[in-house]
């Protein structure tokens, strides 16, 4: 079952945007300042094991038709982990973590970015991947690419290949795809 | 260094096994379990996974200001300053029966205020479980009467 239609079985009123997919929607989602939206909330396919099972079962399905081999599913913090350990067990690898700055123990890499307002970074621990691996990126959202973009950068610091970077919604006005340029990129679904 | 699970996520025999050892003991423990809750960002790692093994979902309990719509908030101290723990209102009903989980307990800060987020939600929680506790800091203590459960204990 593809998941739109999924998705749509499930809906309710807190999934409002799979009733909307494939439609615009009345109101752009609100992504300013990184304030939470109803519209890209994932908490409903946590809650329900059937929703996150066949989640999983995309995401997998997806990947095992794309690539023969991957090493490691690597997740960003916080919302990639929710996703990141599972898709990995499913594909019988491991998963490696990237994080704010500060949060890893031991000798680590990082690459800052831009924020709306300021800068962040990222860092991932420094034998986490070794050089000529084939990683894939998950998280649960692209909005503007700022942190998927620096999540590869890490990566191209350890001399990791980055097979995809792959998430749940992609919020396509926000262009944040075409930042990450020549790097594969999937998204489930895609929200105008 | 001590206590970083990242070793365990990375080999995916070992995290097998990790969530082979808590669905055991849950499965033993507990007749019924609503939902796993899990404490933002390494309970994260292993709330889902745990909750697909027992066919239930997964809820989160997110640092304030994260999550949308309407929520419920806890304040709890930290060694300097104080941190705010916060869970959708929507997320537990209650009476529902809950297993909190992370990956470490310490001084049982975090997971003592998550508890409190449940009780506002008039949720039961029939047990705080963590991979490692660190006895020293006597973070069950804190936690008083609610059941814990740690794999691994060091001093």
């Amino acid at each position: 079952m593809r998941f739109q239609e999924f998705a749509r079985a499930h809906g309710g009123t807190r999934f409002p945007w799979a009733s909307e997919l494939g439609r615009e929607p009345d109101r752009p989602p609100e992504v300013a300042n990184g304030s939470p939206s109803l519209c890209s909330d994932i908490s409903p396919l946590l809650k329900d094991p059937a929703a996150f099972r066949t989640l999983i079962d995309l995401l997998e399905d997806h990947l095992r038709a794309s690539f023969p081999q991957i090493d490691f599913i690597a997740g960003l913090d916080s919302r990639g982990f929710l996703i990141g350990p599972s898709l990995a067990q499913r594909l019988g690898i491991g998963f490696v973590l990237i994080r704010k700055k500060g949060k890893l123990p031991g000798p680590t890499e990082s690459v800052s970015y831009a924020l709306e307002y300021g800068k962040a970074e990222l860092e991932i621990q420094s034998d986490a991947v070794e050089p000529g691996q084939k990683v894939v990126i998950v998280d649960d959202l692209l909005a503007t690419g700022g942190t998927m973009w620096a999540a590869c950068e890490l990566m191209k610091r350890l001399r990791a290949e980055v097979l995809e970077c792959l998430v749940i919604i992609e919020l396509k006005l926000l262009k944040g795809s075409e930042k990450l340029r020549s790097i594969p990129f999937y998204s489930l679904l895609q929200y105008d």
